[in-house]
Formats: structure tokens, sequence, C-alpha cells
């Protein structure tokens, strides 16, 4: 290649922030014609960010728009919206599938952009009474579908398909395009199997081979380093590392990935509690829960403790508490305190004196339309039988007792409201999330879930809610697990950490131990 | 064992999927003999109803096409039908000539209450049937004010016989019988006692190749696809909150004319409630035919107006022979309607949550599976 | 500057809060009672009126109330419950029950069937969340035409019941003279027309009063505070141990039964018992009334019920005789339809609040 040749793709000196909160620091980006690039990174190191900033996504310019150039063929570019990004040529395939069910693989590839033939009536009323030319539609997705070097029929319905079918027609849909020159796949072989994801691999290999360049985003190291020329790994917002494919492997990668200063890593509160008993006890705990995988979970947890659970997204941390509290279909053993705790029965638990606070805190957590009042005592109300007046055969509310125990909470967890009668939906995230840990916190729990305390929240709130949760667990001698994808966080809140990976207990370490081996064991057992 | 199972399954399946035409046929086989009607008679009455029909039963295909379910708001068309038709016999313009006239001023009328009445769905996605139902009697209560009030004064009219005798507002019954039936007169022949409205039923058969047509167009394409997934289409670059104000306006049209050959028809029409109930029958009508909420065909549609109407004609009868009362029959076919409308309404819903809970059932299987193997 | 700015925010504050439509609705009421004297209308009169019609059919209105707060959303199945009422009113006459106590004979009647069908009904709803505005509609239209065949059917035989001629077969128009007409009415009138034959209906407005307080009192117990929170938020309720389709059940048959008292005290109220189709001619007024009154299809309180019943009665009474003589057209059968379904349009067409969690 010719050095006076722009290259395809530069990105120069991009920054991002959400509200002060610096997401992107000075990235630099480069990519050939033809050229396989490998991204890489924790959850939340900011490659979603990018890609979105590349492929001009509504959310970008709704929160202020980015700093820094985006070039393509060495001409600066400002995306409005991801069709502008699109007529430039870029074309992404997103973690969910954009697919229409009832469509046959051909309609889908061609979705709005269908070939037309014009008749008499299209001339009175316009192109869109145009009739749909099926044979060239058929023959154009066959062309597409042929650029990956895979066999798939036009007609099968997606309804019908395996998932990787699914994977491969929504690739196709943008290889249709006959403007591609660069193609990002989010994460495409999460779903697949190991024999479909290698077709992927080869299909990518086909497609840069025809000179399209692709942006490869994923958590199985194995496939980057098999198929990418070059490797670029993100941590914390920044570019890490930028170096050939050939000169780098897994241990590598992963050391790049979650590595940190030593003295960032401050885990001197971790604890060893060699003589504590097992208060709860989970055995071969399977969960439903639609984007999260979890099977055959085996996990003890010591009373009195504070245990991190982490992980990548989607490989099963969330799963776990969702499951064993009830809000999604479960089966396995759980043992708490000796006794079986049913499954699928919110009730029991919170009866058995468990508490969660979930991660989706405007779905599951509040009620966004009712008083802060309500949001912290409504669960101990129902659960406990508090702050209740007993008039025989009703049982009253008691809103003196309610909004003595609202004030207690918004005084020790500071919560920023014009008063306990203020509707929760009018609260920050972080102030939202102390409602909820107030909920559970009223609850007296002996054991506490909490997953994903510190998501979507403010810096200072954050170090509120970690510190609130050190209090509880230290003060009330309360077991509490946290759930969380910011190893950091898990490593200044807890004792020991367990790592799950591809739905499974990855291993459990103690917060002292070095980023790295908490690294690989996220990556150990990736599906 | 396991395939034995699944073909029981699709089974019952495909009983459950159907029961409404199902029973039907039952319902009419039963009332047949009951009703005392020779099958000559039957056969009359039921190509009389067909011929009337069938036109505004397909004009409700296309916004099932598009996703918008059943559009009860088609009695929007049904009232720019018999403004037109008011105008019409005002300016004494009878025969074929004033049925065409009709129609074109129909359009705009239609058209104009297609997009209200589209763009007040697109505001209530999830829940354009109930939306759509209200609309009906909210424009009931806009179509009094404009024939009741705004005819005589704003609007003119010219013949007092056609005004009520305060000067101003129409009639309660206008009368057709300059055009009645002169569509179904024109071309008809006559087979064995039974008299075929050919020229309607050609118009009616016009109708259904420019919807198989219309289904291979871009823009029914586009339909299709907003109707599956609006988030998709939507980021497929397509404009899906016009493309469903267009169904609906085309909907509202093809009412229109429909309501135009229904009322020709019948020779004249009570003014103010003449609309009223054309939705829920002709609905009706549709999911007799083993149409849902979400799909709708063609011949869901001449089967559905065949069936139902069977059950129309011979329910008084029977009702009469069986209890003495001729009322029994009439609210027996009224409750069959809404009956029948209720079963289809909670299948659909039924069907939405069954295909969620199967789709969980078996990712559980599927992982007890993957755990057993792995043990 | 900044002063105004904050005056016009708060200010579309104000009408979002509240929605433009129910403000022009009651800028209309007012202007009705402004206009009234000026046209010559007998205003003492007219407040009577409203009065009475408002106690007639306020307690059909407060039958909304639970299944909203439940998150049923608009009950617009609420004629299962006035069919439950009717068919304790009927079996009660039947029963030869006269006077006053005929009337609470009737709702003891109705309480069975109201709780059988309700319970029917509630289970039905459970298996379809999320579609049940227009399910209810429906399961109301096709129990009101089931009921007709029944009505012809049923062996009942008072004469003052049944078909003169034939001697079976229930009548369209039932009057309740000699039976309910009036009882609760007539408990301590106080006179304000006594010429017009026009009472404050002490009796009727305590009776609403009561149910009223039970119902508010209802929604401050445990039990109540859960069902409010199913419909605020179920997946909240569900992970705080409640069982959303219990409570939900408990709702509808809350609802059902109100609903059956309050055709028995809309018929006390107007003299006659109305059969066949007249049910269907209370579902929409009863729906949008409440909405009128600043309800939201999972929000409603009792002061949404009073001041919606008292604004809907007020465009029903006033209507006729002050827009007939300012524009001498009686266009209020127009206005109260466009009014009514008009309200119900509105609320069906804001974004519903947890729709995307649901």
């Amino acid at each position: 290649m010719e050095n006076n040749n722009a290259p395809l793709l530069e990105m120069r000196n991009i920054k991002k922030d959400f509200f002060g909160n610096q997401v992107l620091t000075d990235i630099n980006l480069t990519l050939q014609a033809g050229e396989v690039l490998g991204l890489v990174g924790e959850n939340g190191a900011g490659k979603s960010t990018l890609m979105k900033i590349l492929f001009g996504m509504d959310v970008i310019r709704e929160t202020g728009g980015y700093e820094g150039e985006v070039l393509i063929d060495g001409q600066e570019v400002k995306f409005s919206d991801p069709f502008d990004a699109l007529a430039a040529g870029i074309g992404m395939v997103h973690q969910e599938f954009s697919l229409i069910p009832g469509f046959t693989a051909a309609e889908n590839i061609l979705l709005n952009r269908e070939p037309t033939k014009k008749g008499i009536v299209s001339e009175a009323f316009g192109p869109r009474l145009n009739t749909l030319d099926y044979k060239e539609i058929q023959e154009r997705s066959a062309k597409a579908i042929d650029k990956m070097g895979v066999k798939i029929s036009g007609d099968m319905v997606i309804s019908d398909m395996p998932v990787g079918h699914k994977q491969f027609t929504e690739i196709a849909r943008e290889l249709s395009k006959e403007n591609l020159k660069l193609l990002i796949l989010d994460e495409p072989t999460a779903v697949l199997t190991e024999k479909e994801a290698e077709a992927l691999l080869q299909s990518i290999r086909n497609m840069a081979a025809q000179g399209i360049s692709v942006i490869f985003i994923t958590h199985r190291l194995q496939e980057i380093l098999s198929v990418c020329d070059k490797v670029v790994i993100m941590r914390d917002g920044y570019v890490v590392k930028d170096s050939p494919a050939s000169e780098l492997d897994v241990p590598e990668i992963t050391r790049w990935m979650v590595g940190r200063n030593v003295e960032s890593a401050h885990a001197a509160e971790a604890r060893e509690l060699p003589d504590a008993r097992t208060i709860l006890s989970i055995r071969k705990l399977w969960v439903d829960m639609p984007g999260e995988i979890v099977r055959n979970v085996d996990l003890d947890i010591k009373e009195g403790e504070i245990l991190g659970i982490g992980g990548l997204a989607g490989q099963g941390k969330l799963g776990i508490p969702n499951g064993i509290m009830g809000l999604y279909e479960a089966g396995g053993t759980v043992e708490f305190d000796g006794k079986p705790i049913p499954l699928n029965n919110p009730r029991a638990c919170l009866s058995a004196s468990l508490a969660f606070v979930s991660e989706d805190r405007r779905g599951v957590g509040l009620l966004l339309d009712e008083s802060l009042e309500w949001n912290v005592a409504f669960s101990a109300m129902q659960i406990q039988n508090k702050f209740l007046r007993n008039f025989g055969l009703f049982k009253w509310r008691d809103d003196g007792a309610i909004r003595a125990v609202t004030n207690k909470y918004i005084d020790e967890l500071k919560i920023k409201c014009t008063g306990s009668r203020q509707k929760a939906k009018e609260l920050s995230g972080g102030n939202q999330q102390k409602v909820c840990l107030a909920k559970a916190f009223a609850l007296e729990p002996r054991f506490l879930f909490v997953a994903e305390p510190t998501r979507g929240i403010d810096v200072g709130a954050k170090a509120l809610v970690l510190e609130a949760l050190k209090r509880f667990n230290r003060e009330f001698g309360v077991t509490v697990v946290v759930i969380s994808s910011e190893l950091e966080e898990l490593r200044q809140t807890c004792d020991r950490i367990a790592i799950v990976s591809g739905g499974k207990i990855a291993g459990i370490l103690p917060a002292s131990e070095s980023s790295e081996a908490f690294g690989t064991l996220m990556v150990s057992q990736v599906v | 064992m396991k395939n034995n199972q699944r073909a029981k399954f699709n089974l019952g399946r495909l009983l459950q999927d159907n029961i409404v035409p199902v029973m039907f046929i039952v319902i009419c086989i039963i009332c047949f003999p009951m009703s005392g009607y020779s099958p000559t008679y039957l056969l009359n009455e039921l190509v009389t109803r067909m011929g009337r029909n069938t036109f505004l039963v397909l004009s409700l295909l296309i916004p099932v096409m598009a996703g918008l379910g059943m559009n009860f708001a088609m009695t929007l068309g049904a009232m720019a039908g018999q403004i037109g038709l008011i105008l019409v016999s005002d300016w004494q313009i009878w025969g074929i000539p004033g049925i065409i006239l009709a129609m074109i001023i129909s359009i705009p009328i239609s058209i104009l209450f297609g997009i209200f009445c589209g763009n007040l769905l697109n505001k209530a996605k999830g829940r354009e049937m109930i939306t759509s139902y209200i609309i009906a009697f909210f424009m009931n209560g806009v179509y009094q004010l404009i024939v009741l009030f705004m005819m005589g004064p704003i609007i003119p009219i010219i013949h007092d016989t056609l005004k009520l005798p305060r000067g101003y507002g129409i009639r309660n019954t206008v009368s057709l019988l300059n055009m009645r039936q002169h569509l179904d007169n024109l071309l008809a022949i006559n087979v064995a006692g039974i008299k075929i409205p050919v020229l309607t039923f050609l118009i009616i058969g016009v109708l259904c190749l420019v919807i198989v047509w219309f289904r291979r167009t871009k823009l029914g394409q586009d339909m299709r696809a907003v109707a599956q997934d609006m988030e998709v289409a939507r980021n497929a670059g397509i404009n899906v909150d016009r493309t469903r104000i267009i169904a609906i306006v085309m909907s509202t049209v093809l009412a229109g004319f429909g309501m135009i050959i229904y009322l020709q028809n019948l020779g004249n029409f009570p003014t103010y409630s003449a609309h009223t109930q054309i939705g829920t029958f002709s609905i009706a009508a549709l999911l007799v035919g083993g149409a849902s909420v979400e799909k709708a065909s063609i011949s869901n549609a001449f089967l559905g107006v065949f069936l139902f109407h069977l059950m129309f004609i011979m329910a008084p009868a029977a009702g009469t022979a069986v209890t003495g009362d001729s009322m029994i029959g009439e609210y027996f076919r009224t409750f069959v309607s809404y009956g029948v409308i209720t079963v289809a309404l909670i299948m659909y819903e039924a069907r939405k949550r069954r295909t969620r809970s199967a789709t969980s059932h078996l990712l559980a299987l599927a992982q007890q599976e993957e755990e057993a193997r792995a043990k | 500057m900044g002063k105004t700015l904050e005056n016009q925010s708060t200010v579309r504050g104000f009408i979002d809060r509240f929605g433009m439509p129910r403000l022009i609705i009651a800028a209309f009421v007012v202007l009705l009672f402004v206009m009234a004297p000026i046209v010559g209308a007998d205003l003492t009169m007219q407040i009577g009126n409203v009065i009475n019609r408002f106690s007639w059919n306020a307690i059909l209105v407060l039958a909304m109330v639970p299944m909203i707060q439940s998150g049923c959303s608009l009950n617009f199945g609420i004629p299962l419950g006035i069919l439950s009422g009717l068919l304790g009113g009927t079996l009660s006459i039947q029963l030869g029950f006269t006077g006053v106590t005929s009337f609470f004979m009737a709702i003891l009647l109705a309480t069975p069937f109201a709780v059988l069908v309700g319970g029917g009904y509630g289970w039905l709803l459970n298996k379809i969340k999320g579609g049940e505005m227009m399910i209810a509609t429906y399961v109301g239209l096709a129990s009101i035409a089931f009921m007709c065949m029944m009505w012809l059917l049923l062996p009942y035989t008072s004469p003052t019941m049944v078909w003169g001629l034939s001697g079976k077969g229930l009548r369209t128009t039932i009057s309740l003279e000699g039976f309910y007409d009036k009882a609760l009415a007539n408990f301590l009138p106080i006179p304000i027309d006594p010429e017009n034959g026009l009472y404050f209906p002490t009796g009727s407005i305590l009776f609403f009063a009561i149910l009223a307080l039970g119902i508010w009192a209802f929604f401050r117990t445990k039990t109540g505070t859960a069902m409010t929170a199913v419909g605020s938020n179920p997946l909240f309720a569900r992970a705080a141990g409640i069982n959303v389709n219990r409570m939900r059940l408990l709702s509808v048959i809350m609802s059902t039964w109100l609903g059956a008292v309050g055709i028995l005290v809309y018929q006390q109220g107007f003299g006659f018992m109305q059969l066949y189709m007249a049910p269907n001619n209370m579902t929409l007024p009863t729906v949008s009334a409440i909405l009128i009154g600043g309800a939201a299809v999972n929000k409603a309180s009792i002061p949404n019920v009073i001041i919606g019943t008292i604004l809907f009665q007020s465009i029903v009474t006033l209507t006729p005789t002050v827009v007939t003589a300012m524009i001498h057209m009686d266009i209020s059968e127009v206005v109260r339809m466009i009014v009514s379904n008009g309200m119900i349009l509105y609320a069906l067409t804001r974004v519903m609040k947890g729709e995307g969690s649901r």
C-alpha cells in the first residue's frame, strides 16, 4: 500500500463526555481498506460509545456531541444520523437483531431498498406503488450472501432460522449495500455456536479479501487473534494498546484490558473470615433471564462477608440474584441458614430475611409515580407488617411511622429531595439508587443482594452508596453480595470476589488478588 | 414419543386457531333445519348479502396488514359515504351517475377523516383498536353536528323533502329509491331463480385484484414490515407513522365506497344510525372467516361474509321456531357478533402471551438438557 | 424576564399536569353556569338537577376506581356490574319485596352475581394483561346481548315486570313505583324547589358518601396499598412479594360489585329500571366522567370521581337549556358525545406511565 494513500478511516483525538462524566479521552485510530481491526476492552471501557460516534447514533448528538475528528478516505465527516453513516459506506451490525421476523432472509436483506418495477399506477401516485421485483430481490440477496462465503437460502423465514443464520442475514444486509466500505460487528459471535462462529470468522476473512474493512468487537480473544490484522485495546476511555495482532497473545491482551496501576488497586479493607459459617448455599442453579445465562451455579456465601460477583455483561452475574429472589424462572436448590428457600417465590425469600436491590431501578426497583415514603416503606409493610396500625379486621397504614422511617433514611443516606412526599421519578439517578437501598434497609434483612449499585450514577453518589453498603455490613453484620460490572469497585468494597463466566462461577478470589487474575477468569469460559 | 406429542399439539393448535369458523359452521348446520328455509331462498338471500357486504369487509384488510388490527373506525368511511349520498340525492343525480358521484364526493371526506384517525392512532400505539373504537363514537358526534345542524345553514340543501320540518338538518331517513339496486341490476343475471348482481361482484373482484397487487408493491411491503416490527422498520428508513396513516386512509376510502354499495342495495338509509353497527358487523364477519387481529386474507373475508350472513338470515327464524319469540333470534345474532369479536380478541391476546411463555419454557428446557449433558 | 419565563413554565406545567381538554371542559361548565341566568334559565333548579343527577351517577363512576388503581385500565366492562345489579333488582321485585326493603334486598341479591361474574371477569383480565380495555368492551357488549336473551327466557312472573299480553319476558322499561323508587332520595330530603318536585337527595348523597369513604379507607389499608402499588408498577409489586393477579382479581370484583350497586342507586333516583340494550349506554359516559375528573388510565381517586361526575352531569343538564337558548339549536346531544368521547380519546393518546417496562 502506498504511503500517500489516506487510510479508509481515521479517528483523531476523539473525546466524549456524558454530563461531565468523561467516557472517551483522546482516542486515535486508523484503519486501512481491507483491514480487520479487533476492538477489545471491558464493559464500560468505551468501545460502544466510540462505535456510536462513528455510526452517528442519535444518543451522541442528544448528549452534546463529541470532540475530535472522524475522517473517511481523508475527508472529515460529521454524521447527524445513522443514515448519513450508511450513505458514507459504513455498516453496523448491532448486538440485538434488527430483523423482521415474518420476512424471508432476502426480504430482510433488502428491507426498504427493494428493487422495484414501475407501473402505470406508480407513475401517477409515486414510487411507493412500484411493484416489487422479487427475482431481482432474490438475486441481489444471494449475491450478498455469497460475499460471506456461506450458504443460506434467501427464501427462509427469519423466525424459522437458527440464531447463526439470523446473524449472517444481518451481515448480508450490510454487504448488500453497494457502497459498503467499513463494517462494524458488535459482538457478533456472542450468540453463535462454535461452528457458526468459525463460519463467521471465515466470512470476515472473505470480506476483507474483497477490500471491505471490518471493526470486530468481541470478548472471545482467540477469535481476535485468528482473524484480525491489528488489535486496539481500550480501558477506561483510553486506547491503551494499538498493535498488530501478530505481536499479541491472549494473556497479554487480558493484562492490557484489566491491568491497572498497582497503587490504584487499594483493596486494603478486604477481610478474611476463615471461621465464618456458610449462610447461603447455592447448588445447581439455573435461571431463565433474557440476555443472561446462568447454568449449574454452585456458590457458598459466608456469614458476615461482602462478596462481590463480577464478570462480563451477559455472562450470568445478574441472573443469579434475580433467579434466587424469584424475579425470573429458576431451578436448583438454595439453602439459607440451613433451610431451603423455595424458588420462584419472591415473598418467601423476603420473609426469610433476604433482600434485593435490583439493577433495573426504574423498572423493578421503584414506584416512580409514588412518594419516597411509599417506596421506602412498601416492602417492609407488606412483608413484615411494619408501619401498620391494627384495627381488628383492618390493618391501616401508619403514615406517621412511614414518614419517620423515610426521613431517617433521607438523613442517613443523604438523599437529596424536597421532602419525604416527593415523587420518586423526580429524583436524580443517584438519589433514586439511595431510595432503593433505603427500601432494602427498611426490611432490616440478614442478607442483601445489590445488583449494579453504581450503574448510571455520578462519582459522589457512587462513593456514598458503596460506603453505605459497607457500613450496613459492618454495623449490623448483614451479609452483602454486590454484583457489579466494575471490577475496581468490587475490589474496593468486597472481601472476596466471585467471577462469573459463561453462566458458571469461574473462580473465587480474595479481593486483594491482582487484576490480571480476575481478567483471566472473566474470559475463561466466555460463550 | 416426542414427535407424537408434537403432532397432537399441532392438531389441537390447528383447531384452536380456527375455532371461530368451525363454531360457525356448527351453528349454521344446527340452525338450518330449524329455520325451515328452502335452499333456494337461502341462496338468493346470501348472494344479495354477499354483494352488499363483501366490499365493506374487504376494506378492513389493509389496516390488518399494517399491524393496526381491526379498524373499528371504518365507520368514518361509512359516514363519508353517507354524506356523499345525501348530497347526491339533494342534487337529484340518480342511478349509476349518482352512485359514482357520491363515491367521488366521499373520497376527500374519507381522506380527511382517515388522516385525523391515523394521527390519533399513531399517538396510541399498542392500543389502536380501543382507540379506533372510541374514534368511531367521537366522530359519530361530529357527523351528527354536520348532518343535523350544518346541513341547511352552512352546507346548502335545496330540497325540503330531505330537510327536517324545522328547516335545517337531514330527515331521519334518506330515500335512495331512484338509485336502489341500480348497480346490482346492471348486468344482473338470473340462474335457477337466483339473481346474481354481476356488476357488483365484478367491482368486488376488481378490489380483490387491487389488494393482491397492492401486497406486491413497495408500500404494501413497507406496511407488512411496519406491522411486524416498527422499530426495525424505522431503522431501515421506513417512515412508520406515515405508512400507518396511509393504511388507515385507504381503509376509510374503501369503507366509504363499500357503504355506498351497501346502501344502494338497501334503497334507503336511517341517517343517524346506518353507520353505527356497520363496523361491528363487518369485523365480526371477517373474524368468522378465520381472520385474526394480525392476519386477514381475501378468502377470510369471503368465507366470513358467507358464514356470518348465513347465520344472520337463519337465526331469527330458528329462534322463533325454538322459543316462539322472534326477538330471541335477533338478540342471538347480536350476541354472536359480539361474542365472535370477543373470542377473537381473547385468542389474539392469549396467543401473544403464549408465544412469550413458550420461548421461556423452551429456554429452561434447553438449559436443563445442557446441564444434564454437563453431568 | 427570568420571572416571566418562570411564570410561563409554571403555567405550562399546570396545563400539562391538568390536561388541556380538562381545562376546556371546566371552563365550558363555568361558562354554562354564568350564562344560565343570562339566558333566563332558573339557576336554582339547574343546580338542583345537577345535584340529583350526581346522586344517581356517582357510584357508577366510583366503580371505576378499584380497577384503575390496580392497573386493569378503564373499566369498559362495567356492563357486567350493571347486569349483576339488574339481576338483583329484578329478583328482589320477583320475590315480592317492596319499598325500601326491596332496594337493600336488591343489593344483597346482586352481590353473589357480582362476586361470581367479577371473579370470572377478573380471571379473564389476568389472562390478557395489556389488552384489557378492548376485551372488556366486547365482553360487556356480548354479556348485554346474552342477557337480552335471558330477560326473555328466564321464568320471571311478577306482573309489574313481564309483558302484559304474553305474560312472560321482561319489559324493556319497568317502573319502580312501589318498589325502590327514591328509596334513598326520600331519606331526609331537603326541599330545593318543592313546587317542581325538586329535593336535595340527602339519603342518596349520604349513601354515596359512605361507599366513597369505604373505598378511601380501603386504599389506606395494607391490601389497598398493595393494590395501588400493583397499578403503579406491577414489577415492583411482584418483587416485593405481592401476588399481582390476586390484587387485580380483587379490584375487578370490587369494581363489579360497585357497578351493581351503582345501577341500583341510579334506578332508585331515575324511578325506572331499563333492561335489554340499555346498560350499553352507561359505559362511555361513566368512563369519561372519571377522566374528566382528572383520573389517568392507572390512577384515580375519590376527588376525581366527585369532580368528574359534577362536571359531566353539569354538561348533560345545562347544555340543553343554555346552549339551546343561545343559538336556538338543541345540540346538547352532540356536545355530550363529542365531549365525553373526546375525553376518552385524549386519555388514550397520552403516553402511559411505565408502559415501556411492562
